[in-house]
C-alpha cells in the first residue's frame, strides 16, 4: 500500500528527532483527558503511538486515494451554480468526506468537541502530506485554524453549537478577511457589522478572494465601530451560510484549482459576535497568524516534495547520450539542491511549529490547578521568549517554504525539460500551484517585514545561541565553526544596518539580512540532526557549502551603502507605461 | 429494517513483497518471511457491510480463523467501525485447507444471527476463492459471487449487481445470503482515528497470556494465570477483549477440521517460467479463422 508517511524518510526522521514526548505531555495536560475519554492516551508512549498511527492513516489516504485524483481536480475545478451554491470538484468532495470519516477535520480541537487534540507539529506533518497529494486540498483541510479560533475566543455556547460539526467534516469554514481595497492592509476593511433594532448583529458588504467562501461557517472581519477607521474598529463575527450570503463569483486562477476562491456579498446577514468587539483584527486575526503561516509553509513543503520526486524519478529513467540524465553533473546539482532545499524548508517549518506548540502548551499549563507557583513563573518566562521566537520563526518558515516550492517546482521542470512543460506530467501543476504560496497569508515581502524585526532586535541571535550552546561531536564541530563565523557576520550586518539613519535602509536590505539569519538557523538545525544521522551530516555539509558564500555576499551588499533602488527609482524603473 | 452482517476476513502474507524466501522447502508459504497484512478484498467486503449498516442499521461482526497474531486483522475492522470481532483459534485447526476452513467458519457463523455473510472474493495467498462458496454450501445459503454493487435492499430482499467477466448482471435474492465481494465494489473507508486510538489496545486472551509470559517469565504458572485473568477482565470492562473461540466453543466435529478434514495435499511446487515459442499467423478471413479454430482444438487449447 502506498503511503506518504512511510515512504518519506525525512518526515519519519523528524518525527523521531523532535521531542514529541514533551509536546504530548503539554498537549494532553499531563494525560488528564484519559479519565474522561477512553481513547485518549494515558502516557507519552501511548500518545506518540497515536500520532504515528494518525500520520500513517493520513499518509495512506493521501497516497492511495487523493494523489490519484489531483490531476482531475486540477482539470475540473469547482463550479458556481446558478443558485449561488458551489459544487466542489469530485476529488475534493470525496477528500472532505474521507477526512471526516477518519476524524481528521478536528485535528487540533479538544476531544470534547470531537477533535483528536494533536499538537500543531503533527497537524503540520499531515498538512505536508496533504499538500504533496493535492496542494489545493490543503486550502480546505488547512483551514482548521478557523475552528481553533472559535475554540480560543468564542463563547461556550458558540463552541458547542459549531465545533462538533466542523470536527466531523460535516461543515467546513472560511476566514473572510480580504476586500477589494483591503488586501495586505487589513486595517482598511469596509464591510460593516451592526446591531439591528432587536440587537441582532448583521454584516453587510462585499468580500473577495475568499478561500472556501462557500463553506458553512464563515468568520467575517467587519467594521463594528464606524467612527474608528483603523484596525481597532474591527470585530470578528461568525456567519452561517444562508440565503443572504451570496457567492457572486468564483475566481479563475493560475493554480490550486480544487480550492474555491469566492467573492461574497453579505446582504445584511445575521451574525454572531466572536469574543469582544474591536478585538477582531488586533487580537483574534493576529492570533491566527502563526498557524496560518506554518500551514502555508507546509503547503510549500508538500508541493516541493511532490515536484522533487517527479524530477528524481525522471532523471533516473530518462536516457540521453546513452546514459541516464542523472549522471550529468548539471542535473545532479539541480536534484541535490532541490532535495536539500525541501529538507531545509521542512526543518525550519517543523522547528517553528515545535516552538509554537511549546508556547501554546506553556500558556495552557499555567492554567492547570496542580502546577506550582514556581513552575508557573518559569512557564510565563518561557512563553514570553517563545512568543518572540515565533513572531520571527513563523514568517521565516512561511517565506522560505513558499519560495522553496517555487524554486523546486521550477527546477523540477528544468529536469524534465519539454516533457515537464506538457500537461502529461504533474510538474506544471506543481509549478502553478506553488505560485500562490508566496502571495496569500501575507506575501514574501510582508513575511520579511515581520521577520526582520526579530533579526535586528537580537531574537535570531538568541535562537542561534540556544541551539549552538552544547557540546558537539567531532564530526559536526567543524561545521559549527563555520556557523559561528556566520553568526559574527550576521551581528556585524545588524549593527551596520542599525547605524544607518531612518528605516529605509533596513527595509531595503531586510531580505538579505533575514536570509543570513535563516540560513544559519537551518544550518544549526541540520547540525543538530547530523548528530543522529549520517544522511543529515552530508546534508548539513552541503547546506553550508551552498549558503556560506551567499551569507558573505549578502554582507558585501549590505555594507555597500547602495540605495539606488530607492534613490534612483525614477531613472532605473523608467516612466509608468501608458496604455494606448 | 436492520440487518446483521458477518464478514469473514483473513490475515495473509503480503505477496506483493515477495522475496527468495517466500516458500519453505516443504512447498508451503513461508509466513515468517513476508509481512502479514489484511487480505485486501476482505476490506471491500467489510466496507460493504459497514455501508449496509449505515443505510439500514444492524450490526457488523467480523470473524477470522488463525493464530492469535491474526488479531491484527480484527483490530483494523474495529477501527473502521465493526461492532464485534471474533477470533477462532485452536491448534487442532492447523493445516486446514479451504474445505476445513469453510467448515470451521460455518460452525462459528451458525452461532451468530447473520442476515448477510460477506467474504472478499479471493485471498491474496492461496488465490482459490473457494472458502466463500464452500461456506455458503455448508450454511445452506444462496451464494452470489463477484458482487460489485449493492443496488437495493428492501424487506429482506437483496438486489445486487455482479461482474460476470464480460459484463454484469443484476440478481435478487431473499436473505439470508452469502456474497463474495470484488475489489471494484468500493473504496474502503479509512479507519476513524478516535476509534483507532482506543481499539489499538484490543487483545484476545491468548495475546494477553503471551504478553504476561514475556513480561514475567520467572513467575509461577498460577501467578501468570491470575495476571492474565486480571488484565483480560480489565480489557473486557473497557470493551476491548477480543472474543476468542476454540473448536469446542463452536461444536465443530474434529474429523472435519485441521489436517484430517483437509483433502488438499501439496504434491510438489514447480517454478513455471513462460517463454515465447514459435507462432503461426492466420489470415483474417473466414478460412483463416477456421484454420485457427482447428489448430486450437488439435492443441487442446479449446474443445
Amino acid at each position: 500500500m502506498a503511503n506518504f508517511y512511510t515512504d518519506n524518510e525525512d518526515i519519519k526522521f523528524l518525527f523521531k528527532h523532535f521531542d514529541m514526548k514533551r509536546l504530548a505531555k503539554l498537549q494532553e495536560e499531563d494525560f488528564r483527558f484519559a479519565k474522561e475519554f477512553d481513547f485518549a492516551p494515558v502516557d507519552e508512549a501511548d500518545a506518540l503511538d497515536n500520532y504515528e498511527r494518525i500520520l500513517k492513516t493520513v499518509g495512506q489516504l493521501m497516497a492511495e486515494e487523493i494523489a490519484p485524483s489531483a490531476e482531475e481536480t486540477d482539470k475540473v475545478g469547482n463550479t458556481l451554480n446558478d443558485d449561488g451554491s458551489v459544487t466542489y470538484a469530485p476529488g475534493i468532495a470525496n477528500a472532505i468526506k474521507r477526512l471526516g470519516q477518519a476524524d481528521m477535520m478536528g485535528f487540533t480541537l479538544p476531544y470534547r468537541f470531537g477533535g483528536i487534540n494533536c499538537p500543531q507539529l503533527v497537524y503540520t506533518m499531515s498538512n505536508d502530506m496533504v499538500s504533496r497529494a493535492d496542494a489545493s486540498l490543503m486550502n480546505v483541510y488547512g483551514l482548521q485554524g478557523i475552528a481553533e479560533t472559535v475554540n480560543h475566543f468564542a463563547s461556550e455556547e458558540i463552541k458547542r453549537d459549531y465545533l462538533p460539526d466542523m470536527a466531523s467534516g460535516k461543515h467546513t469554514g472560511a476566514m473572510v478577511l480580504t476586500e477589494p481595497d483591503a488586501g495586505s492592509d487589513l486595517q482598511a476593511v469596509k464591510v460593516v457589522a451592526y446591531q439591528d433594532e432587536d440587537g441582532q448583529w448583521r454584516v453587510h458588504g462585499v468580500k473577495r478572494f475568499i478561500t472556501n467562501g462557500c463553506g458553512e461557517i464563515l468568520l467575517v472581519l467587519a467594521r463594528s465601530e464606524p467612527e474608528i477607521s483603523d484596525g481597532r474598529g474591527l470585530s470578528l463575527l461568525l456567519v452561517e451560510r444562508g440565503p443572504t450570503v451570496k457567492i457572486r463569483r468564483l475566481e479563475n486562477k493560475l493554480g490550486i484549482h480544487g480550492s474555491p476562491t469566492c467573492e461574497i456579498y453579505f446582504d445584511h446577514t445575521p451574525a454572531k459576535l466572536i469574543g469582544e468587539r474591536q478585538r477582531g483584527l488586533i487580537t483574534y486575526v493576529m492570533s491566527l497568524m502563526n498557524g496560518a503561516r506554518i500551514g502555508i509553509a507546509a503547503q510549500g513543503v508538500g508541493i516541493g516534495e511532490a515536484a522533487f520526486r517527479v524530477a528524481r524519478a525522471y532523471a533516473n529513467s530518462r536516457k540521453q547520450f546513452d546514459t541516464a540524465i542523472e549522471n550529468f553533473p548539471a542535473v545532479r546539482e539541480l536534484l541535490v539542491n532541490m532535495s536539500v532545499d525541501v529538507q531545509a524548508a521542512r526543518t525550519l517549518n517543523y522547528y517553528a511549529t515545535f516552538c509554537v506548540d511549546l508556547e501554546i502548551g506553556s500558556l495552557k499549563r499555567i492554567e492547570l490547578p496542580h502546577v506550582s507557583d514556581d513552575e508557573k513563573k518559569t512557564l510565563r518566562k518561557d512563553a514570553r521568549s517563545l512568543g518572540r521566537y515565533n513572531k520571527m520563526l513563523t514568517p521565516m518558515a512561511k517565506y522560505y517554504g513558499s519560495e522553496m516550492s517555487m524554486r523546486v517546482s521550477n527546477d523540477s521542470m528544468a529536469v524534465l525539460g519539454g516533457s515537464g512543460y506538457m500537461r502529461d506530467y504533474p510538474v506544471e501543476r506543481h509549478l502553478r500551484d506553488s505560485r500562490i504560496t508566496t502571495i496569500y497569508e501575507g506575501t514574501s515581502q510582508l513575511q520579511v517585514v515581520a521577520a526582520i524585526a526579530g533579526v535586528v532586535s537580537g531574537t535570531a541571535a538568541n535562537v542561534l545561541e540556544e541551539l549552538l550552546n552544547r557540546t558537539w561531536p567531532d564530526t559536526v564541530a567543524p561545521l559549527i565553526v563555520q556557523i559561528r563565523e556566520g553568526v559574527a557576520i550576521m551581528n556585524e550586518c545588524i549593527e551596520f544596518v542599525k547605524s544607518q539613519p531612518g528605516t529605509a535602509y533596513r527595509d531595503l536590505y531586510a531580505r538579505k539580512l533575514v536570509d543570513i539569519a535563516l540560513y544559519l538557523i537551518v544550518g544549526t538545525l541540520f547540525c543538530d540532526q547530523a548528530t543522529a544521522s549520517d544522511v543529515k551530516l552530508a546534508v548539513a555539509r552541503y547546506w553550508l557549502t551552498w549558503r556560506m558564500p551567499e551569507i558573505r555576499s549578502n554582507r558585501e551588499r549590505i555594507f555597500s551603502r547602495n540605495q539606488s533602488a530607492v534613490d534612483d527609482f525614477a531613472i532605473l524603473a523608467g516612466p509608468v507605461p501608458v496604455s494606448e | 429494517m436492520p440487518y446483521n452482517c458477518v464478514v469473514c476476513v483473513k490475515q495473509v502474507p503480503d505477496t506483493k513483497r515477495i522475496t527468495g524466501e517466500a516458500m519453505t522447502p516443504e512447498g508451503t508459504v513461508n509466513r515468517a518471511a513476508l509481512p502479514a497484512i489484511f487480505n485486501p478484498e476482505d476490506l471491500n467486503a467489510l466496507e460493504e457491510a459497514l455501508a449496509v449498516r449505515e443505510l439500514f442499521g444492524g450490526t457488523v461482526t467480523v470473524v477470522t480463523m488463525g493464530l492469535p497474531t491474526a488479531c491484527a486483522v480484527l483490530r483494523e475492522p474495529l477501527a473502521r467501525g465493526a461492532d464485534r470481532v471474533v477470533l477462532i483459534t485452536d491448534r487442532r485447526a492447523a493445516a486446514s485447507d479451504t474445505l476445513a476452513t469453510s467448515y470451521i467458519l460455518s460452525c462459528a457463523i451458525k452461532k451468530m444471527k447473520a442476515d448477510i455473510v460477506l467474504c472478499g472474493r479471493p485471498a491474496l495467498d492461496g488465490d482459490t476463492a473457494q472458502v466463500g462458496p464452500q461456506l455458503a454450501e455448508k450454511l445452506g445459503l444462496p451464494l452470489i459471487t463477484y458482487v460489485e454493487q449493492l443496488v437495493g435492499l428492501k424487506d429482506g430482499v437483496l438486489h445486487v449487481r455482479r461482474n460476470i467477466g464480460n459484463g454484469w448482471e443484476e440478481v435478487s435474492c431473499r436473505l439470508p445470503a452469502l456474497l463474495t465481494v470484488m475489489e471494484t465494489a468500493n473504496v474502503p473507508r479509512p479507519p476513524a482515528v478516535r476509534r483507532l486510538m482506543k481499539t489499538k489496545k484490543a487483545r484476545c486472551v491468548a495475546e494477553v497470556a503471551k504478553a504476561v509470559e514475556d513480561q514475567m517469565p520467572a513467575a509461577a504458572p498460577e501467578a501468570k494465570a491470575a495476571e492474565t485473568k486480571k488484565r483480560a477482565d480489565e480489557l473486557a470492562k473497557a470493551g476491548l477483549l477480543i472474543e476468542q473461540w476454540t473448536l469446542d466453543d463452536i461444536q465443530a466435529d474434529l474429523t472435519w477440521c485441521g489436517k484430517s478434514g483437509s483433502p488438499t495435499k501439496v504434491h510438489r511446487i514447480q517454478a513455471v517460467v513462460l517463454t515465447g515459442g514459435e507462432y503461426h499467423e492466420y489470415p483474417p478471413t473466414d478460412d483463416g479463422a477456421a484454420q485457427l479454430i482447428s489448430a486450437l482444438i488439435e492443441d487442446h487449447t479449446i474443445g
